[in-house]
């Protein structure tokens, strides 16, 4: 059971993270027990819909939430030592030396008024890194290189970039320190397809190098299956089901990622296209048991009524659901 | 197949159709003292059939031009040169009576479904004023059935939806609200400008199924506009690939995409994220140089795979490369080149 064990080596363990955004209705449960392990060199996906909390726990993980968004319980071990217990200051030399992230648009990310190379060095000279300008200048070459972008682009400003190329300068931002964990929320979602593929190959490409874990948050189950070792899937600010991609993929358990892998469209063959009916829970008032209960098509009288436990169903796989509450699969206690 | 052949298949389509491009360019201009000129569209043609109704994809990257010919369509956008007809009716010169029946007859639906309606008024608002304003219900309760009808059309339940402010429906449901707004004019042409790119993947799948049954049960054409090959595959039967705004392919769906021709259709397929783990990235690469930007000849020349020097000299024209396709390259060259105009001739029925 990997899920809870190992815990010393895994570079982020996350232990029944709470969050929640205090409105003046009540609290919203936007991330609500979230618990996964990222083992080293692992790439994971957390992939979900509008409001299934994804964004929230990329903002957590970078202790970057702010008002009304609390983090209402739980640790988040980041190589060891809980991140929700230090303070701001250590908070931000852990950000990009141990844990750091690829924003959602490097359009809005990066310094429209600061030539690239300053960036790059701006974030290393503020966690104290010491190095002569021939240093900082070979340092920031060697970043430009690992993302396939020319030098040149060093003594360029963001506005005569690209899309594409901007996004790899985020990354080469965020791998600068080699981190031993790099977050990546939704990091291509404004670029075209071509572009995509290769800033993802990117990604992919440094986070190998460099051996660190990463997580990339997204609701494109097809880019998760190109990046993604593992697949954790979030409805109503769970994780309902998390295992390999493969198992994810062919072999779905839970019903949400069913109808969630069922629902999308290929080029192999045209076919009906089914949706998931209904609508996402509201987070408020959450229903009382299974929070997918009122839109599943296997939902029990149990399922309306107890919050279902997660599971190992199978090798390394897990899954919230009433249907395997007679598997002889184990509770995990989270 | 001969040019002969070529010209006598697009003889047989030469009814009037429906709405038809005609050589369509349109050119930006920007700059005060250095103008710079920008060729959003560059001589496109196409055309929808006033029947049987038809769902053609138009896809490109941005840039393309895919978002000006939408626009261009609609009459949004003047064409610069080449015009937009519709019944017969040039859409830039059309009398008043006219273009207020192109409005109704030829609906369009865009990407933010959010963007689209006034936050402080109901839902019910979007679908009530095209009643009024085309005079679709003489009574309140006649107003009331079609709009209710309108909503079950869409598959959404009127007494969830209605009474409703934007914010509190999702966005699968806003766009359908949108779609149901299209539907209850019942017009000839639904132009939908990548209705579901901002909709979850749970989502998209019923709004595509929507927009098909609005076609097959309807009789509504639908200029599928996106960057997206996978939807496109699902709903169209046909496609045009955009590049720069020139066609650089075009043809029957699965043709298209299961065996693209163009060098960049087969850098936009091999780029598709296939939901499948077994089915990794193709190795395509783009091999952008930007140096290599020709002032004459074919546009994709500078991250072209397979350019030659010949590439440089002219732009090349439409190869017909089989019945139902066409391709810009110089690489079918020993295919006839395509001489009618309108793309409908190849497309498959």
């Amino acid at each position: 059971m990997t899920i809870a064990t190992s815990t010393s080596e895994a570079p982020l363990a996350v232990k029944d993270l709470k969050v929640y955004y205090h409105t003046r209705r009540g609290p919203v449960k936007a991330v609500d027990g979230v618990s996964f392990e990222l083992r080293r060199g692992e790439r994971l996906g957390l992939v979900g819909e509008s409001g299934s909390g994804k964004s929230t726990i990329a903002l957590a993980l970078m202790m970057a939430h702010k008002e009304p968004a609390r983090i209402e319980g739980g640790s988040v071990l980041l190589n060891g030592s809980n991140l929700l217990d230090d303070n701001n200051e250590r908070v931000r030399l852990r950000r990009l030396s141990e844990i750091a992230m690829v924003p959602q648009g490097a359009l809005n990310s990066l310094n429209p008024v600061m030539r690239i190379r300053d960036q790059v060095i701006d974030g290393l000279k503020d966690h104290n890194v010491r190095m002569s300008d021939g240093e900082f200048s070979q340092r920031v070459a060697e970043l430009l290189d690992s993302v396939g972008l020319h030098r040149d682009v060093a003594s360029r400003f963001p506005h005569e970039l690209s899309g594409g190329m901007k996004q790899r300068v985020a990354i080469a931002i965020a791998i600068s320190m080699n981190p031993s964990v790099i977050v990546a929320d939704e990091p291509t979602s404004a670029l075209d397809v071509v572009v995509q593929k290769q800033v993802v190959q990117t990604l992919r490409e440094v986070q190998e190098r460099i051996g660190a874990a990463a997580i990339m948050i997204g609701h494109d189950m097809g880019l998760m299956a190109q990046f993604a070792s593992r697949i954790g899937i979030m409805y109503g600010g769970k994780i309902v089901e998390i295992g390999p991609v493969s198992n994810i993929f062919n072999n779905p358990r839970h019903p949400y990622t069913r109808l969630l892998i069922s629902s999308l469209p290929d080029t192999r063959s045209k076919r009906r296209l089914e949706g998931i009916p209904g609508l996402p829970p509201s987070l408020l008032r959450p229903p009382p048991g299974c929070v997918f209960h009122t839109r599943c098509p296997e939902a029990m009288d149990i399922c309306r009524q107890d919050i279902p436990q997660t599971r190992e169903l199978d090798e390394n796989r897990f899954a919230a659901c009433h249907l395997y509450n007679d598997d002889d699969g184990k509770v995990v206690v989270l | 197949m001969t040019t002969t052949q070529v010209e006598q298949s697009a003889l047989q389509t030469d009814s009037e159709p429906l709405l038809r491009a005609d050589a369509v360019s349109k050119t930006f201009i920007s700059g005060t003292f250095r103008k710079h000129y920008t060729h959003a569209l560059d001589t496109v043609t196409f055309s929808v059939p006033e029947s049987p109704p038809t769902i053609t994809a138009i896809a490109g990257e941005s840039g393309s031009g895919k978002t000006t010919l939408a626009r261009t369509v609609l009459g949004l956008v003047e064409p610069t040169a080449g015009e937009v007809v519709y019944r017969g009716a040039n859409v830039a010169e059309m009398s008043r009576a006219q273009r207020a029946e192109f409005r109704r007859e030829v609906q369009v639906i865009f990407q933010d479904p959010f963007e689209s309606y006034n936050p402080f008024y109901k839902v019910d608002h979007v679908l009530r004023v095209p009643i009024r304003r085309y005079k679709l219900a003489s009574s309140k309760s006649e107003a009331d059935d079609i709009v209710v009808e309108a909503l079950r059309t869409v598959g959404l339940r009127p007494e969830e939806t209605l009474g409703r402010h934007p914010h509190q429906l999702s966005g699968g449901q806003r766009q359908r609200v949108m779609v149901a707004r299209a539907v209850m004019l019942k017009p000839k042409i639904i132009v939908a400008d990548e209705p579901v790119s901002m909709v979850d993947a749970s989502l998209r799948a019923t709004i595509l199924e929507t927009l098909r049954a609005m076609n097959r049960d309807l009789g509504i054409s639908i200029l599928y506009i996106t960057h997206d090959l996978t939807t496109a595959f699902q709903i169209a039967e046909n496609i045009i690939v955009l590049y720069k705004g020139r066609v650089a392919e075009a043809g029957s769906v699965e043709s298209v995409i299961n065996d693209p021709t163009h060098p960049y259709t087969q850098l936009l397929v091999s780029s598709i994220p296939q939901p499948d783990p077994e089915t990794q990235w193709g190795r395509e690469q783009d091999s952008r140089d930007e140096d290599e930007i020709p002032l004459t000849g074919c546009n994709f020349y500078d991250r072209c795979p397979v350019r030659a020097d010949e590439c440089m000299s002219a732009d090349p024209p439409l190869y017909r490369t089989a019945e139902n396709r066409i391709t810009r390259c110089y690489n079918y060259a020993d295919s006839p080149v395509h001489l009618a105009a309108d793309l409908r001739s190849v497309f498959a029925r």
